[in-house]
């Protein structure tokens, strides 16, 4: 018994060891593939905020942000001078012009252009964005920054819930069309996928018109009743309810192109040899679509929703113009409508960082389902 | 030539691609009919005119065919001026330094709805003496109301909404009601009937002569409506049309072609070239398309044809490009290729002649399905306020109508009429693209 025992027990030592080994290695490959990707992610970012700083640079834009805050701050500094405030007036101009002088050589600004642009892209990178002309935050401060951070908890609450939901919902629907494959529902959801050509904001306003003119069951707009609700319960229910229009118009502008697309890689997968033998083998239907359709088409998948995701950012400041939601993309707007260019400029970094962050989420969930990533370079050799 | 008949005979079998050409091609015939009948600087001048150009027309007039669905009706425009034959002018000389002109205007007025303004515009001419006008409302129960009497500019305009006096004679009602009421009617309801405007002129010199047209501004105007600007929607709604097509056109045309030619380069060359491509498509990839264009917009210019230059250009290194490449690497590696490069053919003829013509059936319907992202990239911009400052595009009519408040203030015509051209326009082609598909990749067919 106990010799027929050992080689059984060695063996299985031998495989839980295998397996302990394969999971570290695929540990350290999921996280160096992270960190290669963190890496290139940041020199695009890098390369990215350069081309937007020379795009917004050209009209010499950033050098007047920058020369406006100097002479802000060395007015400011010189009013609370006691010494020069003894001075008579012009004096004291020349006095300030001289100090401006000094504070713009010692930035730089009298460098060349390519030197400068450098500096322009560390401050851009550190989110040292300035401070705006016109605008200021609901905390009463001039910063870019702090203009623009306030207001990005916002705009992620709203297109966070409605990117998670517009996903699952598209996965959910396109595997069950594949499943009834040809009938009425499937026919009814390829006919509407021309509807995704036209962008979230303009569904938007046909849904204000509908449920907030004619049958006035939801807001107009904004984030929140007026004045915002006391309880946080209260105040989460209102943030719901003026969240539902923006979503439902962002999901009808995206859903059916999505659903139509991914019906598609599910109908190619399973037509696949593998799944009839699944099917042979006489494993549930659910087992067969979790393991063997929607595992190996969840790298397809993720990459056409990032790709989407990212031509949608796009029509985000749009939406939230619409519905007045007090999030980046109003934000931008209103930095137009004020003609307040560091703002705009601000802005755009931002996105540039968001679109970031946004590919590296999905790469990092595209690492986490790849096997090819998982398994390293032997799999893909195989 | 015969492939493309061939392929526009397989692409009429799916109904709904018919119906999508049909679309574009009515589309087209109303863009080159609009292009023709107004053309590009009279529709310029007319969408940037002010009220000398639009006096004639109401504000936030609802278009005319509300008036089949309404009950009870909207009243129209009646515009009377001396010239009219139904006007009667008749001049007195009373004394040497005394003329009386009587200007008679007759209004049939039969709605069930106050209008919106009475207006009345005069044209005199003096050398140093204003002439002095009085003007009675003569109601079809016969009473007469005196609106009021002043003096008169050479040119000059008279708003009966904004006489405060009248206001105050008929006891706070706004002026225009006061002159429709029905005195006995226990609801402020307009009497239907014959009423007459009588302006009395007296003319203190010689050769002094007296002109005048009243406007009786309603609910309802022409086709379209207008907008609060008392321009008519219509023209922006057709001149919108060709920018439309334009945009989406040569946006999609320029986009596709030059990033199918630079994934041929790509793949043509390889090594670096093909590295340093793929590297500016990622870099592309996480530029923001719309803060740019929001900034180019912003600092530089906001002519349309800027913009669509830039778009190309922030889309040439687009996401389509990987597609292209993995066709393209497949193609490359084709035998017919290798006879060219054989026989000596040069880069440029095997990347322009023998590699691109091969990705034209995966290009077709790609080309045709982005052209309603850039029609409504169009109408973004505008909406983002960034449209062409002197074009009028449907994008600015949703945008005028937002600003307005339209939806708010329940004027959807506004907001609608532009936005279903926006979503013909889109529909056609995206139904199009889709057929396109379908016959160029057969393997699509059965699904």
């Amino acid at each position: 018994m106990a010799e027929a025992n050992l080689p059984l027990q060695a063996g299985s030592e031998v495989q839980v060891e295998k397996k302990a080994r394969a999971e570290s290695s695929t540990f350290s490959r999921v996280a160096k593939y992270t960190a290669v990707r963190v890496v290139t992610l940041f020199l695009t970012v890098v390369v990215s905020l350069y081309l937007t700083i020379m795009i917004a640079n050209m009209g010499g834009y950033v050098d007047q942000i920058r020369k406006g805050e100097i002479r802000e701050t060395v007015s400011l500094r010189a009013l609370n001078d006691p010494t020069l405030k003894a001075l008579p007036p012009e004096v004291r101009t020349e006095r300030l012009e001289g100090l401006i002088r000094l504070e713009e050589h010692r930035l730089g600004l009298d460098e060349p252009f390519a030197a400068r642009s450098l500096a322009f892209l560390t401050e851009a990178l550190t989110l040292q964005l300035g401070r705006a002309e016109n605008m200021s935050s609901d905390s009463g401060s001039r910063q870019v920054r702090l203009i623009l951070l306030e207001r990005l908890p916002a705009t992620l609450v709203l297109f966070a819930t409605a990117n998670i939901l517009d996903f699952s919902l598209s996965v959910f629907l396109a595997l069950y069309l594949s499943r009834k494959y040809g009938s009425l529902l499937d026919k009814a959801t390829i006919a509407m996928s021309p509807l995704s050509s036209a962008p979230a904001w303009f569904y938007g306003l046909f849904l204000i018109l509908i449920f907030a003119a004619l049958l006035g069951v939801l807001p107009f707009g904004g984030m929140v009743d007026a004045p915002p609700p006391d309880t946080p319960v209260a105040y989460i229910l209102s943030l719901l309810k003026h969240m539902i229009l923006p979503v439902l118009a962002w999901t009808i502008s995206t859903i059916f192109g999505a659903v139509y697309a991914w019906r598609t890689f599910f109908l190619i997968y399973s037509s696949e040899d593998y799944v009839d033998m699944a099917k042979a083998k006489g494993l549930s239907s659910r087992e067969i679509e979790r393991r063997y359709i929607l595992r190996p088409t969840l790298p397809n998948i993720i990459t056409t929703f990032a790709l989407t995701l990212i031509t949608l950012w796009t029509g985000a400041p749009i939406l939230e113009g619409v519905f007045n939601w007090p999030g980046l993309g109003r934000t931008l707007l209103q930095a137009i409508g004020l003609y307040d260019t560091p703002v705009i400029v601000g802005s755009t970094v931002i996105f540039a960082y968001l679109l970031a962050i946004t590919v590296f989420l999905l790469d990092f969930l595209y690492a986490l389902v790849d096997p090819r990533v998982k398994i390293g370079d032997e799999g893909r050799r195989a | 030539m015969k492939a493309l008949y061939r392929t526009f005979r397989e692409l009429i079998r799916y109904r709904s691609a018919t119906a999508g050409l049909v679309i574009i091609f009515i589309l087209i015939g109303v863009a080159i009919y609009t292009v023709i009948t107004i053309p590009y600087n009279e529709a310029i001048r007319l969408w940037r005119g002010g009220e000398d150009i639009w006096y004639k027309y109401p504000k936030n007039a609802q278009p005319e065919w509300v008036n089949l669905f309404t009950e009870p009706d909207l009243p129209k425009t009646i515009f009377l001026s001396t010239a009219d034959s139904t006007v009667s002018k008749t001049t007195e000389v009373v004394s040497e330094g005394l003329t009386q002109v009587t200007l008679s205007f007759p209004l049939e007025y039969s709605y069930e709805i106050f209008p919106q303004e009475l207006t009345v515009y005069f044209s005199a001419r003096f050398a140093a003496k204003k002439p002095h006008v009085s003007l009675t409302w003569i109601t079809p129960n016969n009473e007469e109301i005196e609106i009021g009497s002043f003096s008169i500019q050479s040119s000059d305009t008279y708003r009966v909404s904004q006489d405060q006096r009248l206001q105050r004679k008929f006891k706070g009602t706004p002026p225009v009601q006061g002159l429709f009421a029905d005195p006995n009617a226990p609801q402020p309801t307009p009497l239907r009937g014959a009423y007459e405007l009588r302006i009395v002129g007296s003319l203190f010199e010689k050769d002094n002569d007296l002109d005048a047209e009243v406007v009786l501004h309603g609910e309802v105007y022409g086709s379209a409506g207008t907008d609060h600007l008392r321009r008519d929607i219509s023209i922006a709604l057709q001149w919108g049309l060709p920018i439309a097509l334009a945009f989406g056109l040569l946006a999609a045309l320029g986009t596709t072609i030059t990033t199918m030619v630079i994934a041929a380069v790509g793949v043509w060359f390889g090594g670096w070239v093909d590295a340093l491509i793929q590297r500016i498509t990622e870099v592309n990839l996480v530029l923001p398309f719309l803060p740019i264009l929001i900034m180019v917009g912003t600092f530089y210019s906001r002519s349309i044809w800027v913009i669509l230059g830039v778009t190309i250009l922030l889309s040439i290194f687009g996401s389509g490009i990987k597609g292209y490449r993995a066709i393209f690497l497949q193609v490359k590696e084709s035998p017919y290729i290798e006879a060219a490069r054989a026989y000596g053919a040069g880069n440029r003829r095997i990347i322009l002649g023998y590699l691109t013509p091969r990705i034209i059936p995966v290009l077709i319907p790609q080309l045709v399905n982005v052209i309603p992202t850039f029609v409504f990239l169009e109408a973004s911009l505008a909406v983002l306020g960034l449209g062409d400052p002197v074009l009028p595009t449907w994008g600015k009519i949703i945008d005028d109508a937002r600003a307005n408040g339209a939806l708010f203030r329940g004027q959807y015509y506004w907001v609608l009429e532009p936005s279903a051209l926006l979503m013909l326009t889109g529909l056609a082609f995206a139904l199009v693209g889709f057929a396109l598909d379908r016959v160029f990749n057969p393997r699509l067919r059965g699904m």
